[in-house]
């Protein structure tokens, strides 16, 4: 095969697709960052492992309000967390959501559908988005 | 597209793609599983909290299950531990020439990961502390 020179211009495939690497990348350093805080946070000796890996997997003090952690609100429940939650609440969704838009246009292949699929996954991409914010700042 | 070739998910399984083919199904497998599962566990913990629906105490009774939790674990590990993987080799390309070297590695990584995982989940499972 001979040598060729690819041009990739800035479409909205490509940018998904570069997308779809930093923000896998980037929930992997969030949940470092929830587990080694947890620890920083006294989690060794406040909380059990399930616990653990609720916190780890979302930060929230709902997610961790059945275990024995004396005071969730010191140190638990902060705006740096709302921060780290609404940041993992987004990359996970929009990963999510674009996985399954490139999973189901894959199936679906050219079609009449395409446009409505894509438009309905937006819709639920942006419902999932307000109701999280939404329950994240008010929780 | 070929997307009328009707080839069936067996026939599809023995294309010589190997394992990399099986890590790309998986992937896609897995992420489908993660929507439903985890979108599940969201809106019945919101219904739960909200109205105490009995069909939402079901769904999270069954997610938080120590059973439930050992496939759980396994979709969300495989899906990171691949995931990293493609992530890296596309960042350096250069090492594509090893993908099936990167992805015995991928594996060498995930047993002992997941066979933690299941341990501590049976024990506990077992001896009843959650």
């Amino acid at each position: 095969m001979s040598s060729r020179t690819v041009h990739p211009g800035l479409s909205f495939e490509y940018i998904m697709w570069i997308f779809t690497r930093i923000s896998g990348i980037a929930l992997f350093l969030l949940a470092a960052i929830g587990v080694i805080s947890a620890f920083a946070l006294g989690a060794r000796t406040q909380v059990d492992l399930p616990t653990l890996v609720r916190w780890t997997f979302f930060p929230n003090p709902n997610h961790v309000v059945n275990s024995n952690i004396p005071d969730v609100t010191l140190g638990w429940a902060t705006a740096f967390w709302q921060v780290m939650q609404i940041l993992i609440v987004f990359f996970g969704a929009t990963h999510a959501f674009n996985g399954l838009r490139v999973v189901s246009e894959d199936f679906i292949g050219q079609s009449i559908l395409r446009p409505f699929l894509r438009g309905l996954i937006f819709l639920l991409w942006l419902f999932s988005m307000v109701i999280a914010v939404y329950v994240i700042i008010f929780s | 597209m070929g997307l009328n070739r009707r080839v069936g998910f067996f026939a599809g399984l023995k294309y010589h793609g190997g394992g990399p083919m099986w890590a790309w199904m998986l992937h896609r497998v897995t992420g489908l599983s993660m929507i439903l599962f985890v979108g599940m566990h969201i809106y019945a913990s919101f219904f739960m909290q909200q109205t105490g629906s009995d069909a939402a105490i079901f769904i999270n009774t069954v997610y938080e299950s120590w059973v439930f939790q050992i496939i759980v674990t396994f979709i969300v590990i495989f899906h990171g531990l691949n995931g990293l993987r493609i992530a890296i080799l596309d960042i350096w390309p250069q090492f594509q020439t090893f993908q099936r070297e990167a992805l015995w590695l991928q594996w060498f990584i995930f047993i002992p990961v997941y066979g933690l995982t299941v341990f501590i989940l049976i024990q506990r499972g077992i001896t009843g502390i959650y």
